[in-house]
């Protein structure tokens, strides 16, 4: 029996029918709803109300810098732990990378809850419950804990690529473990830092579950506004999921990540 | 001595519990292009790795200008490395990989302050020298105006030439090359062979080479050293390696060779192949001797006139040459000559004396530590054997019960009794029935000796692994699994504390 040939235009018919239905269609009705008012008219006053509102500036301001915070963080304690990792000679470095990775497979909510109620055991010896700053420690130590892995996976992957004659070849010129560490290390490694950062940075500037369960949903950051203006003003919550994406392809594009080299991002997992 | 630049003293090296530079010493001489050759796993890569500073040697010293280097870091070292796969920085350009060393680098410059006292600065090389010194690096491999070039975008042998410049940019006093060549053609080896002969002439400073092609190394250097399982098999030109190769190994690795087992007969006489011939190598009469003899060492002639007389099986052209095999009685000859001969005919074989060179074999006897079991069987290589227990002690015999009964009656327990296993290198016999010997492994060498061949087995894992050599005049192939088979009555055993009470 002859097998029916496809060309490769009608395998890509599935693909499209995808991206249309899902990605281009909801993205042209979020920019609809963006640029109009309750009657459907187009309007650009949801714009100007957006920027002339402080509060939501600050919530823009105030999600950028505790997602900044997160991952500096996720950064200094992943890099030492992959380059350790990626280094070591150990036989079973896989099982103490699985360590590290490991609580990814337990149910996100669950793993927030679990730490709400360790702050909370905790808040009863101390008496730091109600602070504004403790709300927002309690944020970031609750993401830094979330994403961690997703640092720690590229950066390791990336540094396992990194030929280690390329550290011979630096210590036989002369140069000693400092120098090979900023001018070999660190810039091969960069591709795993980058992609590294883009899985922690844009996540944690929308993922408000942590932030409402440890932050005592006092700490608002632009995901949860987003979730609150679709209970009653589609229009502006559409203008808010629609600055948020031009601060994501701003970012992106800073990171580097539309340059079409494929080692420019390195290993996204 | 002064005039070695690295001196290897007593240097051993294992990995982990793998024995692979077994005490090794040698010297280097200033200047010189010499070449580590060998096999794939024999030491030489270790060796240069251990110069280097990559590795450091279990035991022994390596001085460099009589100075103890051994613990020294690479970065430490006045040495550098051309690595096998050229290493060079993929987030560099040219300029910078070739200008990588200059910048770790410092000197001690010497100023004069206001008052007229000198003092001396660490200082970074300026701006300018560093070009300087990388344009004269680049005009030396050739690469002018390279500079801005991305590694990825060069050709292997251009990356070849910058893995080079940035080496010899340093002035090293050594240059360390882990087989350059590897990853290039054959035409692009060809010519990199001969612009890298013509940079150590340009800079004057010693050259370190490793490969393990031996038409490399005789093209190349001023001395080889020949390694083979972690001990230097010889050191000399490629000549003197070529001519007189020291033992059965370097001739069989360097060139093409006709080996045989001979025995010398008188002076300046050897017997191989059923025929006397005379030779210029001088060894004690009757005794054993490996002889080899170059293909084109062999010269033919006229039936009637040559020593031997053989039918020629077979005749191959090679460009300047043919290779033609001759059957002489049981033996198979390779000999090499600008003229042809005809398959089938019979031509007369002769050897000038000077064209025979005799050698101690390298293996006599096959000697292992073994161990007596319950059963009145020897274990020894990871298997065990049958053997004759009684010829431990002459004129004893065993009882029923399996006791040994000494000829002064005395009652002995053998069990676990530590021996001596000696098997010559004719009683053993290997069969691909995995079952049918006492213990198995691998065929890890095999050398044609005219009428028979030389395998090497290797029995168990590689921590302790066990070598049995023998002659063999079936064909098999290396790497083959066989078991190795030896007859009782070929087992000889005798006690090792009786040796120990005799040294005592």
């Amino acid at each position: 029996m002859k097998l029916p040939r496809f060309s490769r235009k009608t395998l890509c018919i599935p693909y499209a029918v995808f991206l249309i239905f899902f990605v281009i269609i909801p993205m042209c009705v979020i920019l609809f709803y963006a640029f109009t008012d309750k009657n459907m008219h187009v309007s650009g006053t949801n714009f100007v109300r957006f920027f002339s509102d402080p509060t939501k500036l600050s919530t823009i301001v105030y999600s950028l810098v505790i997602a900044l915070i997160t991952t500096v963080i996720c950064l200094v304690i992943a890099y030492p732990v992959a380059l350790i990792l990626a280094h070591s000679k150990i036989k079973k470095k896989f099982v103490i990378l699985m360590l590290f990775v490991l609580p990814m497979w337990i149910n996100f909510v669950l793993r927030v809850n679990a730490i709400r109620e360790l702050f909370n055991l905790l808040s009863q010896i101390n008496e730091l419950e109600g602070l504004e700053s403790a709300n927002i420690f309690k944020t970031i130590f609750g993401m830094v804990y979330d994403f961690l892995p997703f640092m720690i996976l590229p950066l390791y992957t990336t540094m396992m690529k990194i030929d280690t004659s390329l550290y011979e070849a630096s210590a036989d010129l002369g140069a000693g473990p400092v120098t090979t560490f900023f001018r070999i290390t660190v810039p091969l490694s960069m591709p795993g830092v980058m992609s590294g950062v883009t899985m922690v940075f844009l996540p944690s500037m929308t993922n408000y579950v942590v932030s409402d369960m440890l932050g005592n949903a006092k700490v608002t950051i632009i995901g949860k506004f987003i979730y609150e203006y679709f209970g009653s003003d589609w229009h502006m919550g559409s203008m808010v999921a629609f600055v948020l994406l031009l601060v994501v392809f701003a970012s992106t594009l800073f990171s580097g990540g539309f340059k079409s080299e494929e080692n420019v991002r390195g290993t996204n997992l | 001595m002064a005039e070695n630049i690295i001196e290897l003293q007593d240097v051993t090296k294992y990995f982990g519990e793998n024995l692979v530079i077994d005490h090794m010493s040698f010297g280097i001489k200033k200047g010189e292009f010499i070449t580590f050759l060998g096999p794939s796993g024999c030491g030489k890569t270790t060796t240069l790795r251990m110069i280097a500073g990559f590795d450091l040697p279990t035991s022994g010293k390596i001085l460099l200008n009589d100075e103890d280097i051994s613990s020294l870091p690479p970065n430490k070292r006045p040495v550098n490395t051309v690595f096998q796969r050229y290493a060079l920085f993929p987030h560099f350009n040219v300029f910078e990989n070739i200008a990588f060393g200059l910048r770790c680098k410092r000197v001690v410059n010497t100023y004069k302050n206001g008052n007229g006292e000198e003092y001396t600065k660490k200082e970074k090389l300026s701006k300018q020298e560093i070009a300087a010194k990388v344009k004269k690096a680049l005009a030396l491999v050739d690469l002018e105006g390279f500079e801005k070039r991305s590694i990825s975008t060069l050709s292997g042998g251009q990356q070849q030439r910058v893995a080079i410049a940035r080496a010899v940019v340093n002035e090293p006093e050594i240059l360390l090359l882990d087989e350059p060549l590897g990853a290039l053609d054959l035409k692009m080896r060809k010519e990199m062979q001969i612009e890298l002969k013509k940079i150590h002439d340009r800079l004057g400073i010693t050259f370190i080479y490793v490969t393990h092609d031996q038409e490399e190394a005789l093209t190349m250097s001023d001395t080889i050293v020949v390694m083979a399982d972690g001990v230097v098999q010889q050191i000399g030109t490629p000549t003197k390696i070529y001519n007189e190769p020291a033992n059965t190994f370097v001739a069989d690795f360097i060139g093409e060779s006709n080996i045989f087992t001979g025995t010398v007969v008188g002076k300046n006489k050897v017997k191989f192949c059923g025929k006397t011939f005379e030779c210029v190598d001088n060894f004690g009469e009757g005794e054993q001797v490996d002889v080899v003899v170059r293909p084109e060492d062999i010269l033919m002639c006229a039936a009637e006139d040559g020593i031997l007389k053989g039918e020629v099986i077979s005749v191959v052209f090679k460009g300047i040459h043919y290779e033609i095999t001759v059957q002489v009685g049981k033996y198979e000859l390779v000999v090499q000559s600008t003229e042809s001969r005809k398959v089938g005919e019979m031509i007369g074989l002769r050897v000038a004396p000077d064209g025979i060179h005799l050698m101690k074999p390298r293996y006599t006897t096959n000697v292992f530590d073994g161990v007596i079991n319950k059963a009145n069987n020897v274990e020894f290589a990871g298997g065990e054997f049958e053997c004759d227990v009684t010829q431990l002690y002459p004129g004893s015999h065993l009882d029923e019960d399996g006791y040994l009964i000494t000829a002064a009656g005395e009652k002995l327990d053998l069990t676990d009794t530590e021996v001596k296993v000696e098997v010559g290198l004719h009683d053993i016999e290997i069969s691909d029935d995995e079952d049918a010997g006492g213990t198995t492994g691998h065929i890890i060498s095999i050398i044609y000796k005219g009428d028979h061949y030389r395998l090497i087995v290797r029995t168990g894992d590689s921590d302790e692994d066990e070598d049995f050599v023998f002659a063999t005049e079936d064909l098999w192939n290396e790497n083959d699994y066989v078991s190795v088979i030896i007859p009782k009555e070929k087992i000889k055993l005798s006690l090792k504390h009786k040796e120990k009470e005799d040294e005592a």
